[in-house]
């Protein structure tokens, strides 16, 4: 069976010879007898190589992904197209197989690679200084409380309700650890906030005016977290212009695969000032020995590999794979293709807002603008409505209600630029249907 | 580098430089030797109180994060200014150009619990 | 020829051809106090040029696909390569995490078989695949055990870690709220057992403990740390980045540990893609079950699997959605086609050629270069540069950087904290003999060089890409974006 190893029995003869045992379990003795397992691991044996495959693309055959339904899912993920060439240069074994770059002269392509990545994150978001990166987003928006409860030590979060809800939860999670309130914002800020939390675009995809909650945040002395969508930041104002402190997001609508939720990568920038502190791997610029230009790991005083129980942050990864994915795509998709995406969700998005809010028995849930993902009402039951849609090979959208409550009748839907007109209009009729039979379902 | 003789000595590596009510402070040059090519110094703030013995501020080199320790305490007066645009001066004159902080005393008395040169010197065999 | 993807643009240039605008326009969709006035300065360059650009940036790289990487606690063990054609098939790589579990059964029953498998490595019951990777599966636990006290309304405050513990494991003790205390390390290596029972008391909320630990020492005393532990009613944490010594052998649960994190990066051959993607599922016993993160994948009773968010006492979620499916696919094909007897002799041979390395070196540089602790070790073992430095004047820095111009990478330097000019080597059990005692020899003719002229290896690496890095000059005035 396939186990990547070569020593032969001749080869363990030798090499137990020289090692001074007399045989494998000699190796093993420090093991104290009451804790060895004394039996075989209750797993499968091995398989060959072609029944493994066989075994996972069975497995594969049994989910709906994006290439068999027309999904307006979206909630934080989202059906882009992932150019080819993408593939071509993250499979490389250069980048695919090294470790984390602590040796540089050897390790120049990913350093280099991670300086791309965060001057791209820097202009996307309109702040100076970025990582290269973290876990997702609700990890980094979790990090960012981190950050703004050791620099500030104030005891509470205001967090937006709007925000997406596993960012929400993340922040909480971790919190609880280090005993700093997270309460939802309402209408004021006192100076015992450490930092606010909002969405922009919110969860619900609208765009919603910023600059009185940056203003009273800052009058607080409290710090502006701002949760982006970096696919919106060809045509949306950055989080900088609006005087976010710190700025992050989900980097997988950037060249990275659904996946299932991951792997993919969280995006981490903030002000100048927030540099020292900020977690994750950052890469700096600057020259060797012989003057050459270089990269190297910088600032890794920060963390946990030197100052341990006074770490800026517990992380060692980064998503550096998934990081590389994220230039490599920004820069196929360059300057102007990013505005261009930009547009277009925002018309389609548009378009479909007309046409599902046209349908009998779906209201609009949200005024405000929006530009990718918008949120409508249906007056029958949404997970049945989903399930008739599903039968038609059309997934019309999240259930809001499996987050707020206060929307049971809820429908989140998105738009990539993999949704064409034909499929907007598919959705629009299937999902018609499908209300209007439930709707009668449930008259019946 | 030769130790001088006109400061005081704590054992983790601070010395103190007695003036009437003042005191300024640093690290000696053990310490810069052990941390490396000093890269970053966060000032505390104008009017911070220290306590004997206890950190005060941090010093960084690139593979390293040191305390400093306060050999005495009382309130920062003045801090170096110059350390921002060049570290690496604790590092060439930890006891002239690479001083620290300097403080008024709260408790002068404590100045005869550090240790003068010779005793700093033999403490580091 | 190392200019950036920015410096290499030119205004106009573009490889992305955006779909036709088939619907109406809306010009009132976006007002324009919302408008960002100026594009992001992204790259303006096209295909060719782009893949040109980091197919060069690729060949800067070493990397583990072309020579040894023996990366103490990394596990720098072969990356198979079914696994990136299974993680790339649609069904796996194109479904959405919000999809409707009914219809992503597939996905749900791997990971459920996963976990089962992941349960049974580490001797128990209960499994996450939550967390991102180990630094995150430390976090989940240490907050796990905080919600297991609460819930007893006992108000812990310290967690106790060895001084040779990795660092992640004191800041997640600081990011969890808890305060951190030290143990000392005994001559052989193992936690110092006075020093546990002195400070082992009923304010302890947890030890967290790797074993073997990261000197490749396994604690002979763990049965006895253990009941200490439990007798303060503490939690046992493992630190699950060595288990690649005793898959098949041994098992932590049945040591006494509540809470196993895994990194499917080191052991379960992620690869580590220049830093990640990760994941550190964890494993815990059944008093810490009712805290596990949100949601956990199960089987109902018609036989289906399900995400259940139905879980009170749950401490929440540290990230988004289900966890790195992505790595868990890769993951399983390699339990797959393992199997029991096929991990219990990676193990084996992993343990075996990091003991057959030690005795070479010990061989041909034990002189200037002897190991650490005088004990047989597991899969890694530590050895220490001080003779080295006394006598040739060449330190664990010079070496390593001189073996960089031989074509290998160089082990783990200047950790564990706890031995002087430390170099901490994991050979793995996919590396051949052959590739061992070239190892060797290299070390021994570095030595060799360094003794007639230790400056070779003090200016090294000569035949890299860059050679040294002023890496205080980075730290002082750090750049970290391409200005424009």
């Amino acid at each position: 069976m396939s186990r990547y190893t070569s020593a032969t029995d001749a080869d363990r003869v030798a090499m137990l010879a020289a090692a001074g045992a007399e045989s494998i379990d000699e190796l093993f003795e420090s093991i104290p007898a009451e804790v060895r397992l004394g039996r075989e691991l209750e797993l499968p044996g091995g398989k060959s190589e072609q029944d493994v495959y066989a075994y996972l693309r069975d497995l594969a055959a049994q989910n709906v992904s994006a290439e068999d339904e027309v999904s307006f899912v979206g909630a934080g993920m989202y059906d882009h197209y992932v150019p080819a060439l993408i593939d071509s240069i993250t499979s490389r074994s250069e980048f695919l197989t090294p470790y984390t770059p602590y040796q540089p002269e050897v390790s120049q392509g990913t350093l280099q690679v991670m300086f791309e990545y965060q001057t791209a994150i820097s202009e996307l978001t309109g702040l100076p200084v970025s990582n290269a990166t973290l876990y997702d987003a609700p990890s980094a928006v979790a990090s960012a409380g981190w950050l703004a409860r050791l620099h500030n030590r104030r005891g509470r979060f205001l967090v937006s309700r709007g925000l997406h809800p596993h960012s929400r939860e993340a922040l909480a999670t971790t919190a609880a650890g280090y005993g700093t309130a997270v309460e939802e914002l309402g209408d004021e800020i006192h100076d015992d906030v450490s930092a606010v939390f909002v969405g922009h675009p919110t969860f619900f995809g609208v765009v919603e005016d910023l600059e009185a909650l940056a203003a009273a945040t800052h009058d607080a002395g409290a710090l502006l977290v701002v949760q982006c969508d970096p696919m919106t930041l060809g045509i949306l104002k950055s989080p900088g212009e609006l005087g976010a402190d710190i700025a992050v997001g989900e980097g997988q609508p950037l060249g990275n695969r659904l996946d299932y939720g991951g792997p993919s990568f969280g995006f981490f920038a903030a002000q100048e000032q927030y540099l020292r502190r900020m977690p994750g791997r950052i890469a700096g610029e600057t020259r060797d020995v012989d003057g050459k230009r270089g990269f190297v790991l910088t600032l890794q005083t920060r963390e946990q590999h030197i100052r341990r129980e006074k770490a800026t942050h517990n992380i060692t990864t980064a998503q550096t794979l998934n990081a590389l994915a994220g230039i490599v795509y920004l820069s196929w998709l360059g300057r102007r293709g990013l505005v261009e995406i930009g547009e277009l969700m925002l018309h389609r998005t548009a378009y479909a807002r007309k046409a599902l809010s046209a349908l009998d028995g779906v209201e609009l849930l949200h005024e405000g603008p929006v530009v990718r993902e918008f949120a409508v009402r249906l007056a029958a039951p949404v997970e049945k409505v989903i399930e008739r849609c599903a039968a038609e090979g059309v997934n019309p959208g999240y259930p809001l209600g499996r987050d707020y409550p206060e929307h049971e009748d809820g429908l989140l839907t998105a738009i990539t630029e993999r949704r064409t007109r034909a499929d907007i209009d598919r959705l629009a009729a299937v999902l018609g249907a499908a209300v209007a039979a439930e709707r009668e379902a449930v008259a019946a | 580098m030769a130790n001088p003789d006109d400061v005081k000595y704590h054992p983790e590596h601070d010395w103190a430089r007695i003036e009437g009510e003042e005191a300024t402070f640093g690290i000696t040059d053990y310490a810069q030797d052990q941390l490396g090519e000093v890269v970053y110094f966060e000032p505390p703030d104008i009017g911070k109180a220290v306590r004997k013995d206890e950190p005060y501020t941090e010093v960084e080199s690139v593979k390293a994060v040191s305390d400093v320790i306060a050999p005495l305490s009382g309130e920062v007066v003045a801090v170096n200014e110059t350390l921002g645009e060049s570290p690496e001066r604790i590092n060439e004159d930890p006891y002239g150009e690479g001083w620290l902080v300097r403080v008024h005393l709260s408790d002068p008395g404590e100045v005869d619990e550090l240790m003068d040169r010779q005793a700093y010197e033999d403490s580091l065999t | 020829m190392t200019e950036t993807i920015f410096e290499r643009s030119v205004q106009a240039r573009r490889a992305f051809v955006a779909p036709e605008l088939d619907v109406p326009r809306d010009d009132d969709a976006l007002p324009e106090r919302f408008r960002r006035a100026e594009a992001p300065r992204l790259p303006e360059i096209a295909e060719p040029e782009i893949v040109r650009h980091y197919n060069r940036l690729s060949r800067r790289n070493f990397d583990l696909d072309t020579g040894f990487y023996p990366l103490g606690s990394c596990t720098m063990k072969h990356n198979p390569k079914l696994h990136e054609r299974v993680a790339a098939l649609p069904g796996h790589a194109r479904l959405h995490p919000l999809q409707a579990p009914a219809r992503a059964q597939g996905a749900l029953r791997l990971m459920a078989e996963l976990q089962a498998a992941l349960a049974e490595i580490a001797g128990l019951p209960h499994v996450s695949l939550q967390p991102s990777a180990g630094s995150q599966g430390e976090l989940a636990g240490v907050l796990l055990t905080r919600a297991y006290h609460d819930d007893r309304g006992d108000h812990r405050t310290k967690v106790l870690t060895p001084d040779t513990a990795h660092g992640t494991n004191p800041a997640t003790v600081t990011m969890a709220g808890y305060e951190l205390v030290k143990l000392g390390t005994a001559d052989d290596g193992g936690v110092d057992l006075d020093d546990l029972r002195a400070k082992a008391d009923d304010d302890v909320a947890c030890l967290m403990l790797t074993n073997p630990n990261t000197l490749g020492l396994f604690d002979t005393n763990i049965v006895e740390i253990a009941h200490v532990v439990h007798d303060v009613g503490a939690t046992l944490y493992y630190d699950g980045a060595n288990i690649n010594a005793m898959m098949g052998r041994a098992r932590p649960g049945d040591m006494g540990f509540d809470i196993v994190h895994y990194n499917l990066h080191k052991t379960f051959t992620q690869p580590h893609g220049g830093g990640g993607p990760g994941a550190g599922p964890i494993a815990v016993s059944e008093r810490l079950e009712p805290y596990l993160p949100r949601p956990q994948v199960v089987r109902r009773d018609d036989g289906s699997f399900d995400l259940d968010f139905d879980r009170p006492k749950s401490i929440g979620r540290l990230r988004g959605f289900q966890g790195n499916f992505g790595v868990f696919v890769r993951a399983y094909a390699y339990i797959l086609s393992l199997g029991a007897d096929g991990l219990k002799e990676a193990s084996e041979t992993a343990v075996l050629n990091a003991n057959y390395l030690q005795a070479r070196l010990r061989e041909l540089a034990g002189d200037l270069l002897p190991s650490a602790y005088e004990r047989r070790c597991m899969h890694e073992f530590v050895l220490t540069g001080a003779p080295m430095k006394r006598e040739i004047g060449l330190k664990t820095t010079d070496l390593a950087k001189r073996l960089l111009d031989h074509g290998f990478h160089p082990p783990t330097v200047y950790f564990p904290l706890l031995v002087d000019e430390a170099l901490l080597v994991e050979p793995t059990e996919t590396e051949t003999r052959e590739t061992l005692d070239a190892f060797a020899e290299a070390i021994a003719e570095i030595l060799r060089e360094g003794r007639e002229d230790p400056e070779v290896a003090r200016t090294a690496p000569h035949t890299t890409p860059v050679r040294r890095l002023d890496e205080a000059g980075a730290a002082k005035r750090p750049v970290v974006r391409q200005p424009m």
